[in-house]
């Protein structure tokens, strides 16, 4: 199996408090990973430094078999990383097709151009819509975020990740805040994403994870615990203790 | 009048109403010969405001050092003038936008690195250095005396500005028309689009790989030669320049302008010096006493009350009207 990301003792703190702590981590390609752990574990840390929004405090990262630590976050989008965010980061002005329409454009490399309309734009507009439709979203491709029912504001954030058809996608808890009776939607999106596409999922919702995941990675105040496949993680007794209380999962 | 937005859904083509502001300009030009001059200088308020609200309303920069670029084109084509012996107005306006996007790529590349209140107080400090600049280089600015003797030859040899201000006033009208024309275009483009997206959420422009910064840079540098144009406007039709261009009260002013009319929807900048240029020239000589008391005032009414400005009251006394059966 091909590595699409790796990091290699990765190292975060924030003053005194260490929240990355030596990770050494692989995301296979068309891999369908999760990570878990409890709340201040360290996990929207990670994902931050994997995209470069978070320089590390020392440790390597490495894309497609690339170097990428240093690198801006731009370029590293451009080399197919997208995520999507734990607290909505939308467009909550715009209407839903234009939250798609400004990923697409920027993958595109048409975002930068001044001449034509942007509504003239006949190819970004319909990849955008044609992307929406698959994720049920067409008939309210023209409602601003502000209007939009939160559950379906989470499928947009969703939407505009994918927009950039990344080959390795970072889902920070794409169901956080939905219902339960709601977030079988967004369970329906995950499963149906194309299957090239290395996932890297952090869920709290242990029957998400455990329906979703071949291979889970459980972080603990910034350590890796444990990691393996599903079945393993369910029998371990330090994950247990870890989530005591919390979920038991057969 | 709604709220010029652009986007991938947005019609950009130019509407009947969109007509209106060049109906009353015109109208306004025969209508009313013995103020012309007030209207040259409505007109450069207006190219001026359109350039901050590129980047206030569209880009969400928000700045208070405007007048730096405004001051300097205003002095630019002013020592062309009077020092260069340079007449031709195109020359002069050409230097004036060439020196405002100079100043504007310089001092954005570095402001734009910074968010909120730095930002705010480092474009407060650029136009005091210009302003200072210009207080101490009396050789070439005149300094606190100001700089006279602006000649400006006939425009393209041909029409001479009269006393009357009728050159003046068509001469601004039409550099107004490219202007909007320019502004508007960007506005409903791809890069315009990606401006507001950088406005509404910048987290998530640099998430979709958008260049965040040099977006900025760029539209901070063209938003600059805007008002760098302006400014040769104003010593042109003046024929004087002085150094209040670059005072704190001028670009105070301009986005008060701004918020007055609606910010963030192109023909704000159109109604703000509008209504406050001629409520200034109305009430500002009669009552001096009580004229920034009620421009404070009323600037806290509509901070607190009607956010959109002008255009945005109009906007939904239109919608109820609308749904009136
Ligand atoms: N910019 C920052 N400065 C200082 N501390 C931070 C910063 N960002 C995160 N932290 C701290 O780092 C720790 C890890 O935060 P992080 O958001 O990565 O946790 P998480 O595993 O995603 O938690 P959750 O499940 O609640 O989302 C927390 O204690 C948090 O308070
Ligand atoms: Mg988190």
């Amino acid at each position: 199996m091909n590595i699409a990301l790796e990091t290699r003792g990765l190292c975060k703190s924030f003053g005194a408090l260490t929240v990355a702590d030596d990770i050494d981590f692989r995301l296979e390609s068309g891999a369908r990973h999760a990570l878990i752990g409890p709340n201040g574990a360290g996990k929207t840390t990670f994902v931050n430094m994997l995209t470069g929004a978070l320089p590390p405090s020392s440790g390597t990262i490495v894309l497609g078999g690339e170097d990428i630590t240093a690198m801006r976050q731009a370029k590293r989008v451009k080399r197919g990383l997208g995520r999507t965010f734990q607290i909505n980061a939308l467009f909550r002005r715009l209407p839903v097709l234009d939250n798609v329409a400004l990923a697409v454009a920027e993958r595109c490399g048409v975002a930068r151009r001044m001449l034509r309309a942007a509504s003239a734009h006949g190819d970004v507009r319909e990849e955008s819509m044609e992307l929406l439709a698959t994720l049920g979203l067409a008939e309210d491709a023209g409602v601003r975020i502000l209007d939009l029912p939160y559950g379906k504001q989470r499928l947009v954030e969703i939407a505009i990740a994918l927009g950039l058809k990344p080959s390795v996608l970072l889902l920070d808890e794409p169901a956080a805040g939905v219902p339960s009776l709601e977030s079988h939607r967004i369970l329906q999106v995950l499963d149906n994403l194309p299957k090239h596409i290395a996932i890297l999922i952090i869920e709290h919702d242990m029957d998400l994870v455990f329906r979703f995941a071949q291979r889970i990675t459980v972080l603990v105040q910034g350590e890796v615990l444990v990691e393996g496949p599903p079945d393993e993680i369910a029998r371990d007794r330090r994950v247990h203790q870890v989530y005591l209380g919390e979920q038991h999962h057969a | 009048m709604s709220a010029h937005a652009g986007g991938y859904s947005a019609d950009p083509r130019i509407r009947w109403i969109e007509s209106l502001p060049w109906i009353v300009a015109v109208a306004a030009f025969f209508a009313l010969p013995e103020y012309l001059s007030l209207g040259a200088r409505i007109l450069i308020y207006i190219l001026y405001a359109l350039s901050l609200d590129l980047i206030v309303g569209y880009a969400g920069i928000v700045t208070l050092g405007h007048s730096a670029y405004f001051g300097l084109g205003a002095y630019v084509a002013g020592i062309l003038a009077a020092k260069a012996g340079i007449g031709d107005p195109m020359v002069q306006l050409a230097a004036a936008a060439a020196a405002g996007a100079l100043l504007g790529i310089g001092t954005g590349a570095i402001i734009l690195r910074t968010k909120a209140l730095t930002l705010l107080m480092l474009t407060l400090a650029i136009t005091s250095v210009m302003l200072e600049i210009a207080n101490k280089a009396t050789a070439l600015t005149g300094g606190a005396d100001g700089l006279s003797g602006v000649i400006v030859a006939p425009i393209f040899g041909l029409f001479r500005f009269d006393i009357f201000g009728k050159t003046a006033y068509l001469y601004c009208l039409l550099a107004l028309l490219i202007g909007w024309w320019l502004v508007r275009k960007m506005i409903y483009s791809p890069f315009g689009t990606s401006l507001t997206g950088v406005r509404e959420n910048s987290l998530r422009m640099h998430a979709i790989g958008a260049p965040v910064y040099w977006r900025l840079v760029l539209v901070y540098t063209l938003s600059a030669t805007i008002a760098g144009v302006a400014g040769g406007l104003i010593t042109q039709t003046n024929q004087f320049v002085g150094l209040n261009v670059f005072s704190f009260e001028s670009a105070g002013e301009l986005l008060v302008m701004l918020i007055l009319g609606g910010v963030g929807r192109i023909y704000g900048a159109f109604v703000g010096p509008v209504v406050y240029l001629i409520a200034q020239d109305l009430l500002a000589k009669q009552f001096p006493e009580y004229w920034y008391f009620g421009i404070g005032t009323m600037l806290v009414l509509v901070v607190m009350f009607a956010r959109g400005g002008i255009l945005g009251i109009l906007d939904s006394i239109l919608v109820k009207l609308r749904r009136r059966p």
